[in-house]
């Protein structure tokens, strides 16, 4: 596994950084191969739940996970920052590289890598703590912050990029529980980047939100997307279409295709992307 | 089509409404059920405190008689050597109350029968009384002072109206001539019902009037210590490993159940292995409250860990994959979210546990505490007494003044155990968050 360092340039040539021209979508601009998944395959005990899923991710890009309820797509989200850890069951084989690194190597260690490849779950879910605490949070427990101002000053940036500053500014001390459902899930980006994560992982962030505040949420993606390398599940091919550049679709625990978003919603290659993404099923 | 308007128009016929009366009588015969039990309980409740204040509270408070006593050097120290620890100490301290309660009721000192239906109004323990307040300060020998001395247990009942005034003579256990010197005492003002502070500071005495839950009280005191320093944190330590270490699977199940049962095994057993293990075994001394507190800690461990592993699970797994998400290792885990978010739970548990353990005496049977102890215990290793114990030892004495002792010491085991109980709850609303 180790001696496979020269996946990585191989990796770039298989994928064109600038990708083809498609109809009116203006081309992705998808920055340099940021995490990069090989034969993935997954058991919950004997059940298993992914089957050689290969994908690769690309760095200031949104990359959007679809598929039918069931068929893998948390679970391989979680692979990412080895989330499946913490359960029993699980077993993972296959390769999984950040930045050429992998990931499930004995000498990394889940807890720093999970600073690296930050998570946002479906449900908002603040620690029962004010809101500065939240945020603060995770840079205290990487020791990022040498004095309270910079702590304070992570915070604040943190809150600006998840579009939460304005709001929250006066009542920083109050418990971030009572914020509404919205500004919950915009409190737990901020939380997830403040520690300066170079991937971010969303798992359907928005499922539990209104328009509104999912309209907040994906143009606050856009611009996360800038400095980052964002993986996406949703449920809502609107939401895919908007956001990612890049989609692949999951079903029944495998990677059925994986393309520029505006390929697979208007051209795709296999009959089953086809009929999900025209809403035949799933 | 027709059907539904059919199934429609059944909700609105004569038979749908009888049913629906039914289901409403039903209803409230169901409340009504609920509010039987519950007044039921309420009623016994009532009986029980009711019964147990009625006869109790008389405990706290015991007759005295004020008297000048002389403090004479002749009987206390008639060397004159104030080091002669050993002569003052054993000095005649009885002679002293007596003469003085001779001159106060106007006795003729050669009148011998006069004498000793005279002596019989003091309590044997009053030589104790006099002889510590001389150790403690010597320099009142040679003087005289106003003492307030206890009556004995037969003056103590009269003045507390238990024993009737109005039973012939020759039944009652008082007579009338002592009768007639209360009277004149009480009309003096020389005699009175006082706070009874021996009650809780004394330790056993075969007279009731000086029989005491000192020692009975810092026992329990030494082992709930030894219960709060050892239960606490084996339970919780253990509750935690269980729920977030050890891997699921048969050896976890097995530790489980045995929990589990440990819980439920009668206490009178955990009596047993304390006598085979800490007494017989390790050698530790009987009657020590340090053996009580281990076995008591034995019998609380399960509900700790019961309670504190149901505290652990109930913190939502969102919180965990949070602080996982951001990086946090499985002891952060614990340290900044798990903990503080059980703790509500964790000390509910303990106080329950606590609060059971308090009130448990079949164990400290089994281990000595049943003993006679007049001295305190300074250590956990000296023989003590406990609460429920000294209920049950002065529960089997037949004398009035042991009677509301019983019903008074429950009452202070019940006060404790209702205060415990209150501050879980109180803990309980303080510490829990609301999310
Ligand atoms: N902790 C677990 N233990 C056992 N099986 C699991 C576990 N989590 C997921 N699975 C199984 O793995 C499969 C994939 O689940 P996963 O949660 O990844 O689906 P998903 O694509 O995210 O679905 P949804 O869109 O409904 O969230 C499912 O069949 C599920 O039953
Ligand atoms: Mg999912």
């Amino acid at each position: 596994m180790e001696a496979k360092v020269e996946d990585r340039p191989a990796a770039r040539v298989e994928t064109p950084a600038v990708p083809k021209e498609s109809g009116d979508a203006a081309p992705a601009a998808l920055g340099e191969l940021k995490m990069k998944a090989k034969d993935v395959n997954l058991w919950y005990g004997q059940k298993q739940a992914l089957f050689d899923v290969n994908l690769e991710i690309f760095d200031q890009s949104v990359t959007a996970l679809i598929g039918p309820s069931g068929c893998g797509k948390s679970t391989f989200l979680r692979c990412l920052n080895r989330m499946n850890d913490v359960i029993d069951i699980c077993r993972v084989e296959g390769d999984i590289r950040l930045e050429g690194q992998d990931i499930y190597a004995p000498q990394v260690d889940p807890v720093q890598l999970r600073a690296r490849v930050g998570m946002v779950f479906q449900k908002p879910n603040p620690f029962p703590k004010s809101i500065y605490e939240n945020v603060a949070y995770a840079p205290r427990l990487h020791g990022l912050c040498a004095n309270k101002t910079e702590l304070d000053e992570v915070v604040e940036t943190s809150l600006i990029k998840a579009g939460l500053w304005e709001e929250v500014k006066d009542r920083l001390d109050q418990p971030g529980t009572g914020l509404s459902g919205g500004q919950q899930q915009r409190l737990c980006i901020a939380r997830a980047i403040s520690v300066n994560p170079e991937v971010l992982l969303m798992d359907e962030p928005c499922s539990a939100l209104d328009p509104i505040a999912t309209a907040t949420i994906e143009t606050l993606i856009d611009e996360l997307k800038e400095n980052l390398c964002i993986a996406i599940v949703t449920h809502s091919m609107q939401q895919a279409a908007r956001v990612s550049q890049r989609t692949a679709f999951f079903h029944l625990g495998k990677l059925v295709e994986v393309d520029e978003t505006s390929t697979i919603f208007t051209n795709p290659t296999d009959q089953r992307t086809q009929d999900y993404v025209t809403g035949r099923f799933g | 089509m027709t059907d539904q308007t059919a199934s429609l128009a059944s909700f609105t016929s004569e038979a749908a409404t009888k049913k629906l009366r039914k289901r409403h009588r039903a209803e409230r015969r169901f409340q009504m059920y609920g509010i039987a039990a519950i007044l039921f309980a309420l009623a016994f409740l009532v009986f029980l405190f009711a019964s147990i204040f009625s006869q109790g509270w008389t405990a706290f408070l015991q007759t005295s008689i004020k008297l000048p006593v002389d403090f004479s050097q002749e009987v206390i120290n008639p060397s004159g050597n104030p080091d002669a620890e050993d002569e003052i100490f054993q000095a005649n301290y009885v002679k002293l109350a007596r003469e003085a309660l001779y001159k106060q009721l106007g006795v003729d000192p050669n009148d011998r029968k006069a004498r000793r239906a005279a002596n019989e109004l003091l309590s044997r323990g009053v030589d104790v009384q006099l002889r510590d307040m001389v150790l403690r300060d010597p320099s009142i020998i040679g003087t005289t002072e106003d003492v307030w001395l206890l009556a004995s247990d037969n003056a103590d009942a009269l003045m507390k109206g238990s024993i009737d005034r109005e039973t012939p003579s020759e039944r009652r256990q008082v007579s009338d001539e002592q009768i007639a010197w209360i009277d004149q005492l009480v009309d003096a003002g020389n005699m009175k019902k006082r706070f009874n502070t021996g009650l809780f500071v004394n330790g056993a005495s075969s007279n009731p009037e000086t029989a005491g839950l000192g020692v009975a009280l810092i026992g329990s005191f030494f082992m709930m210590l030894t219960v709060v320093l050892l239960a606490v944190p084996l339970g919780v330590c253990a509750a935690l490993y269980l729920e977030e270490y050890a891997p699921k699977g048969k050896i976890a199940d097995t530790i489980e159940v045995n929990i589990n049962n440990l819980a439920a095994v009668p206490s009178i057993v955990f009596g047993l292995l304390g006598l085979a293990v800490f007494i017989n075994f390790f050698g530790l001394p009987r009657s020590a409250s340090l053996v009580g507190g281990l076995v008591l800690t034995l019998m609380t461990l399960p509900t700790i860990i019961i309670t504190t592993r149901a505290a652990i699970r109930a913190v939502p797994p969102s919180i965990r994959e949070a602080a996982l998400g951001v990086g946090a290792s499985k002891m952060q885990l614990i340290g900044h979210h798990v903990l503080p978010l059980s703790l509500p739970g964790i000390l509910t548990g303990t106080i329950i546990g606590l609060v059971q353990a308090l009130g448990e005496t079949a164990p400290l049977l089994m281990i000595g505490m049943v003993a006679f102890v007049v001295d305190y215990p300074t250590t956990p290793l000296e023989p003590a007494t406990g609460l429920p114990v000294q209920i049950y030892m002065w529960a089997s004495s037949a004398e009035r003044g042991f009677v509301e002792r019983t019903a008074g010491a429950t009452m202070v085991l019940l006060a404790f155990l209702i205060v415990m109980n209150s501050l879980a709850v109180y803990l309980r609303n303080r510490f829990e968050r609301k999310w």
